[in-house]
């Protein structure tokens, strides 16, 4: 379960635009093992998206990036890249409609991918179009396979997507807030049929989402993005039992939990801009054991017992500097 | 005030077999009109200073209902009476009278409020609306408004899009309570929010409910939030309601079967829970066609003949608990 499958190494990426340059991304490092959940979780605009955007090499234009990005211990390039995308790496996003095209049916859509990237002749793809649906336990596979995006429920979508990702049986999925926009009965049957598929095949999954709910019942492993910046990983149980970075002891602290209830401890203020953000520690203002060090040196990500890394000068020296 | 063993039982939210149907054209079939029955029959009370949650999937009625309640869609049919004023027997243009006692806040703060406006007139705006106050008078209720939301006067002259979502959702609320309404309706007030963000406005909600023996309808449908916030929860789906009692029995030991789908399916954030599996496959019927009987009949685990003929009706069937389920209600009987 240890085998490495990707690797981010101080990976940085700005984005220029009209307001200046957004520093999206700063010094972000982690791993994806082979066949582990790892979950990249954190609030709106930390970064999420374009970590996984830069693994796709799905940039836009105006991103600009530094650091090293590795696939099964080889470098990506835009070369390379193009090749695994959509064999070795695919990809779920939360709005389906962005990768559905409208005009044409679940089947030629279905079909579609298995002619281009698996070259399975068209007679054959268009008639396993049904199988592959059973396969992403969709009820009614027949009917639904001659129906337009636009006749599907959020949760049909969402199972061809998942369908189509996987249909070329790559070796890492991308889950970016698959369930966000689902009622949770729904949630519930999405997460446990990517549970069931990755039991089944074997792959990884790099999932996005900013519910800590589904992280506790999903992940394996969690990865959680302040601004920019990773600050804290851990295994799911590590993280939960003994949260060490401020942020994320905050954020637990926030997380309300339909079980227990019990008072909610908000953290204060917002988040940085990421045009000027602050200098040292990107979580400085709002941060309750912030000390002088914070505000001049960015903290490094260091592994302070095994496996578990943090970003926080409080773990990374004397707190009196 | 009033003393509290008054206050406690003091109805300040009442609402009875209430109902809107759409007309709606279905696809496919030209001129064919049929009737979406977006809130059928709903009945309820909420005490003053109370919360009601209410919780339900995408399409249940929510916004409907909570909408139905400020008139700012008109009932079908039923009555609703808020503290003590039956506000479904005015016409509408006499309403303005009655809307000072409720107020709605919104889900999207940034885009309920009106960009070319600065948060001075958008916060005062309900009040010049109701009562003739001059500018000095205007400027300072605005201030301690800000205050009490916890923003200040630096923020007066400011446009929403120069504020963060969460400053934008507490200028709505200050907006809301400028005419110092009794009852507030919130229909998904933080959904739009950072769960760091969501806690603050929470904790403001329940500062504010305090100080001013607020009543709320809180609509979410995040169970964990509602659980948090309050006292009484109240299930929707396809626009009945399923069961209403105290938040913590609804979601701990829910008694309706569609409840406790429900409830397994949330997703807690500890890392013992494990993912099972769901207890229901499959998705809401359309609400153009629900099932005779119990809407849920289709796919409840607990189904018996009877739920299809069946008159749904929520009765009590323990102290302070409701439930449409006739399991639930013969078990009562007996
Ligand atoms: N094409 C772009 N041009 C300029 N800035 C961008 C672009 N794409 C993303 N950003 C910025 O990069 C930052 C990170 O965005 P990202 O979409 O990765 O956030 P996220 O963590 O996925 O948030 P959410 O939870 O809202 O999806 C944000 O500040 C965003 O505004
Ligand atoms: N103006 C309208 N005309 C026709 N149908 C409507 C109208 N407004 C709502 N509906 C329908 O009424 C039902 C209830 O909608 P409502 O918006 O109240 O649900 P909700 O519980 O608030 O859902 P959500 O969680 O998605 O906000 C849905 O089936 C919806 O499509
Ligand atoms: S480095 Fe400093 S400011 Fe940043 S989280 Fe740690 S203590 Fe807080
Ligand atoms: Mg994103
Ligand atoms: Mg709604």
């Amino acid at each position: 379960m240890s085998e490495e499958l990707v690797r981010f190494e101080d990976y940085s990426l700005d984005f220029m635009t009209l307001y200046g340059r957004i520093k999206a991304l700063k010094n972000v490092s982690f791993q994806i093992r082979k066949n582990e959940v790892f979950s990249l979780v954190g609030e709106t605009g930390c970064g999420k998206t374009v970590t996984s955007l830069a693994l796709l090499g799905l940039l836009p234009s105006n991103a600009r990036s530094r650091g090293k990005i590795f696939f099964e211990q080889e470098q990506l390039t835009a070369q390379n890249v193009e090749q695994k995308r959509g064999r070795d790496i695919a990809v779920v996003f939360q709005d389906p409609m962005t990768s559905l095209n409208p005009l044409y049916t679940v089947r030629q859509q279905l079909a579609d991918v298995l002619i281009a990237r698996r070259r399975v002749p068209k007679k054959e793809a268009l008639r396993s179009v049904v199988d592959i649906l059973r396969e992403v336990q969709m009820l009614d596979a027949n009917r639904v396979a001659d129906l337009y995006p636009h006749e599907l429920s959020g949760g049909m979508k969402q199972r061809v997507m998942i369908a189509m990702a996987l249909s070329c049986r790559p070796k890492l999925l991308i889950a970016d807030e698959p369930t966000t926009a689902l009622d949770v009965t729904i949630q519930k049957q999405i997460l446990w049929l990517m549970k069931s598929l990755r039991e089944k095949h074997g792959f990884s999954i790099l999932f996005i989402t900013h519910d800590m709910g589904v992280v506790a019942e999903f992940a394996h492993r969690v990865g959680v993005m302040y601004a920019g910046s990773i600050v804290e990983i851990a295994t799911k149980r590590r993280l939960f039992k003994n949260p060490l970075h401020p942020y994320t002891v905050g954020l637990l602290n926030a997380v309300p939990n339909s079980r227990v209830g019990g008072k909610l401890k908000a953290i204060p203020g917002s988040v940085p801009s990421l045009v000027n953000p602050p200098t040292g520690c990107r979580f400085n203002e709002r941060c309750e054991r912030a000390f002088k060090k914070c505000f001049r040196e960015i903290p490094p990500l260091i592994e302070v017992e095994d496996q578990h890394y943090v970003a926080c000068h409080v773990y990374g020296g004397d707190e009196n500097g | 005030m009033l003393p509290v063993m008054f206050t406690a039982v003091m109805k300040m939210v009442e609402v009875y077999e209430l109902k809107k149907y759409f007309a709606v054209r279905r696809t496919g079939q030209w001129s064919a009109k049929s009737v979406l029955k977006a809130v059928d029959n709903v009945s309820f009370t909420v005490r003053m200073g109370e919360t009601l949650g209410i919780v339900g999937e995408s399409g249940s009625g929510k916004s409907t209902l909570v909408r139905c309640l400020t008139r700012l869609i008109e009932p079908t049919s039923g009555k609703v009476v808020l503290d003590g004023e039956e506000i479904t027997k005015y016409r509408k243009r006499d309403l303005r009278k009655i809307s000072k006692n409720v107020q709605m806040v919104f889900q999207d703060p940034v885009s309920s409020l009106n960009p070319r406006m600065n948060v001075l007139s958008i916060i005062s705006e309900p009040l010049s609306a109701h009562e003739k106050i001059s500018k000095t008078e205007r400027k300072s209720l605005v201030v301690d408004l800000l205050k009490e939301v916890g923003l200040n006067e630096e923020h007066m002259y400011k446009y929403p899009g120069e504020l963060s979502g969460g400053q934008c959702q507490r200028v709505a609320i200050a907006r809301a309570l400028s005419i110092k309404p009794k009852i507030l309706v919130l229909d998904e007030p933080t959904a739009s929010l950072d769960v760091s963000v969501q806690a603050q406005v929470l904790e403001l909600l329940e500062k504010l409910q305090r100080e001013h023996s607020l009543t709320y309808l809180f609509v979410s449908h995040d169970i964990a939030v509602v659980r948090s916030i309050s006292h009484k929860a109240m299930v929707m789906y396809l626009g009945k309601v399923m069961e209403i009692g105290p938040t913590e029995k609804v979601v701990n030991e829910p008694l309706h079967p569609y409840t406790k789908v429900l409830m397994k399916s949330v997703p807690i954030p500890d890392p013992d829970s494990v993912l099972t599996e769901p207890a229901i496959q499959g998705e809401p019927p359309s609400a153009l066609n629900p099932p005779s009987g119990c809407p849920f009949r289709t796919r409840c685990p607990n189904a018996v003949d009877e739920c299809s003929l069946a008159d749904m009706t929520l009765k009590k069937v323990e102290e302070d608990r409701y439930s449409a389920c006739i399991l639930n209600q013969r078990r009562s009987d007996s």
